[in-house]
């Protein structure tokens, strides 16, 4: 084993999950609440720190001195094992983003899989555990419900995230979602190939079924993060609040920031697989290849680039909950299996007829 | 191996209470394990104290039991012992967000029983009241509709609003909430200076705020899927189950008591009565948003032909002289005392007044043996009639419609359970 490899994995565990996404996770927080409140005409929380931004903390505080109660009609075992099962996939799935170039000559990525969508979708279909586990252990009626709703709802638009996502790949030909980023670093994002050998009549008709591809990722992706206007699980109104109804103090505060960072993570993919990760439009400050060492200024700006780029998604997220009611269970199951499933594969077809049509050298 | 199939029930306090209420499972079919579902008297989405015992086939509802009474406070009972004035303040505390128009319609309910009629300016202000307690009202209720549906920040909108009407309660009557505004033959006082500028112009940004509601759910995909044909009430139903007020007109029959029944001076107001078509949820929202604009509309004619004059029955043996003529006569000193301590003399008699309130009739029925205290008084209370049809439409609706229904039913359960 390679001692250095481990070291700097480390190293970048610490610094990508701990100090970056973490303390994204509480801005993400502050974020909402901010921007809920100047979408409604309200002030927000503005009391602890400058501009309410040591909110998060003073929540973080107060979750964990509040009492933690365990109801006496759980199942322990699986009460407690639940909120760690939201939280820790939502972080693991991290690990495989490119979130920069390289920095002091080490790439910026924790693992650089050749399989990278493969792992983010295994892994984050592990949470709809924590949440069926803690519906089921709750042994209460409204968890129970919650926990019912959010397993159908992950379950199946699950298939519909992994289906968006193969036209992307079949066009790159490769896993490996850094070299999915360097490519869109080269030759145009996949939404928007303006530059590089994107900016051609076939990169430009590849980018239909990409957009198509897109506006189910991402819908599909609100429906895994339980967001509004797809967040029945938790669905305040009538299952009080769903499959957290029993939990308290930190537990509770687990399945909260959970939805969080599977919400991050989530626009980290987004932005990685169709807005080019952490490069810059038409080819700006984009190193030559891998092998190329990066100045130390252009590593940390790639790397400012995917958080501004992560950010102004999470806000999209935001603004979105707030505007949009939610809807019924039946109809959600209906839009993700006769909707976006057959979007999906359909549009699987459109990119296999049009990458052969298209193919360089073929007479068409 | 064989297998059977058996009832599972957790037998929670709720279960357990369902039991000792006699509830019974009724349905001929088996259809695998049903889920008795107790939602509420504390519960987000039930507005107040409302209780619902569902029966559950999964997500579909197949039998509903609604338990009202968790906020009885034996307002007509109170009644019976207090002089017709000192009742005005618990008639706040009926529909809660109106207290202005029960304190109009309990006023008016008296003073047909008594034979009086108000002076045009006293008539004009309780308009002003009942119309500024509809939009309250209303207001309130799509806001915690759209908010049950999941569309949080029309909820935030209607609320901005409604402060501007809070304070314009204020301005009227020295309180925000329990206006208690009216006595039996008029009025606490007239309106303040400066009251109808700002009416006019709450009624430009009320407009403006109906208009930002629209773009948000009018013609919005998903609030059209949860609203449309669930709820369907047909205007047999309506009539069968006696609904009234929006409930009733978004079936599509045009009844409105301020048009079949005229009191007030309703009849000088040119205002068009919104009903529905379909008598779903959807139509129910319409028809309040609707009503909103045509109480604008009746503000606004009212400030503009406001008459001049006096605003109470002028009979000092029946309505509270003015203070510094108590201080200062002998006469109005004795009228005073005689009406605080006896009452106004009423005939007897019996009487029964519905005005056309934000939920629907408020009624009032008294039956006077004469003196100031009546024998017997009974409120017929809108969100009352208009919730006993909610477990016929509940049943066979989704889960999620429940929230849907009650909202677009828009009840307050002070009202219902009086």
């Amino acid at each position: 084993m390679d001692w250095h490899l481990l070291i700097a994995a480390g190293v970048k565990i610490v610094v990508f999950v701990f100090l970056l996404t973490l303390p994204l996770v509480a801005m993400a927080v502050w974020a909402e609440r901010r921007v809920s409140a100047a979408i409604q005409d309200r002030v927000g929380p503005n009391r602890v720190g400058p501009m309410g931004l040591l909110q998060p903390v003073a929540d973080g505080i107060k979750f964990l001195l509040k009492e933690d109660f365990t109801p006496a009609h759980v199942r322990k075992t699986f009460f407690w094992l639940a909120p760690t099962l939201v939280m820790v996939p939502a972080l693991l799935t991290s690990a495989v983003l490119p979130f920069g170039t390289k920095l002091f000559g080490e790439p910026m990525v924790i693992a650089d899989l050749d399989v990278g969508p493969l792992f983010i979708f295994a892994v984050a279909s592990l949470t709809v555990y924590g949440i069926v586990l803690a519906g089921w252990s709750s042994n209460s009626k409204y968890p129970f419900l919650g926990g019912i709703r959010s397993s159908s709802q992950m379950i199946s638009y699950e298939i519909s995230l992994g289906l968006s996502v193969v036209p992307l790949i079949m066009l790159y030909g490769d896993l490996n979602l850094g070299h999915i980023v360097r490519e869109q670093a080269h030759n145009g994002w996949t939404l928007l190939p303006l530059w590089g050998e994107g900016l051609s009549v076939r990169g430009l008709i590849l980018a239909i079924p990409m957009f198509i591809s897109f506006v189910v990722f991402t819908t599909a992706m609100f429906a895994e993060t339980n967001r509004l206007p797809f967040d029945l699980p938790e669905c305040e109104t009538e299952l009080v609040a769903g499959y957290h109804t029993e939990y308290s103090s930190m537990k509770f505060a687990l399945f909260f920031l959970g939805e969080y960072a599977a919400m991050i993570v989530g626009s980290g993919l987004c932005v990685t697989l169709f807005l080019g990760g952490w490069s810059l439009p038409f080819g700006w400050l984009t190193p030559a290849d891998t092998a190329v060492d990066v100045p130390f200024w252009q590593g940390l700006i790639h790397i400012g680039v995917f958080f501004a780029k992560v950010i102004a998604f999470i806000l999209f997220f935001i603004v979105i909950r707030w505007t949009l009611p939610r809807f019924r269970y039946d109809q959600l199951m209906k839009l993700g299996w006769i909707y976006f499933f057959e979007i999906a594969v359909l549009n699987i077809i459109l990119t296999a007829v049009l990458m052969w049509l298209l193919a360089p050298g073929s007479a068409a | 191996m064989s297998t059977t199939s058996r009832e599972i029930e957790v037998k929670d306090a709720a279960a357990k209470a369902a039991d000792l209420d006699g509830y019974q499972l009724t349905t001929d079919e088996i259809v695998g394990e049903k889920l008795v579902l107790n939602v509420g008297p504390s519960h987000p989405a039930t507005h107040g104290v409302l209780r619902l015992i569902l029966e559950l086939d999964g997500e579909r509802i197949t039998n509903a039991d609604v338990v009202v009474g968790y906020l009885h406070r034996g307002d007509e009972k109170i009644a019976e012992n207090m002089q017709y004035n000192q009742f005005v303040p618990y008639t706040d505390r009926l529909d809660y967000l109106a207290p202005l128009a029960n304190n109009v319609a309990y006023a008016l309910a008296v003073e047909k029983l008594m034979g009086w009629e108000l002076p045009p300016r006293g008539q004009a202000i309780r308009t002003i009241c009942c119309e500024m307690a509809r939009i309250s009202a209303h207001l309130l209720g799509i806001g915690a509709y759209a908010m049950d549906v999941g569309a949080m920040t029309v909820f935030l909108y209607t609320f901005t609003q409604r402060e501007t009407v809070y304070n314009l309660c204020e301005m009227l009557t020295g309180a925000r909430f329990t206006t208690s505004y009216t006595r039996i033959g008029g009025q606490t006082r007239d309106l303040p200076e400066g009251f109808t500028d700002a009416l006019l112009k709450f009624t430009d940004e009320l407009l403006e705020c109906l208009d930002d509601v629209d773009k948000l759910l009018t013609r919005n995909k998903i609030f059209l899927d949860r609203t449309r044909d669930v709820g369907v009430i047909s205007k047999e139903d309506a009539i069968a189950w006696a609904l009234s007020g929006p409930n009733l007109r978004a079936t599509g029959i045009e009844h409105d008591v301020r048009r079949a029944n005229p009191y007030l001076d309703y009849h000088r107001y040119d205002f068009e009565i919104p009903i529905g078509t379909v008598g779903d949820c959807f139509d129910r929202y319409l028809v309040r948003m609707e009503e909103m604009r045509q109480s604008v509309s009746i503000l606004r004619q009212v400030v503009a032909g406001l008459p001049d004059g006096p605003i109470n029955v002028d009979d000092p043996k029946q309505f509270l002289p003015k203070k510094e003529k108590v201080l200062t006569d002998m006469e109005e000193l004795i009228h005073h005392f005689m009406l605080v301590t006896q009452g106004i003399d009423a005939p007897a008699g019996e009487v029964y007044f519905g005005a056309e309130n934000p939920k629907g009739e408020l009624g009032f029925f008294i039956h006077s043996k004469g003196g100031g205290v009546p024998y017997r008084l009974k409120i017929r209370s809108p969100s009352f009639v208009n919730l006993s049809i909610l477990p016929k439409l509940l049943r066979g609706e989704m889960l999620s419609d429940t929230v849907a229904i009650l909202g677009s039913l828009d009840f307050v359960m002070g009202e219902c359970d009086r």
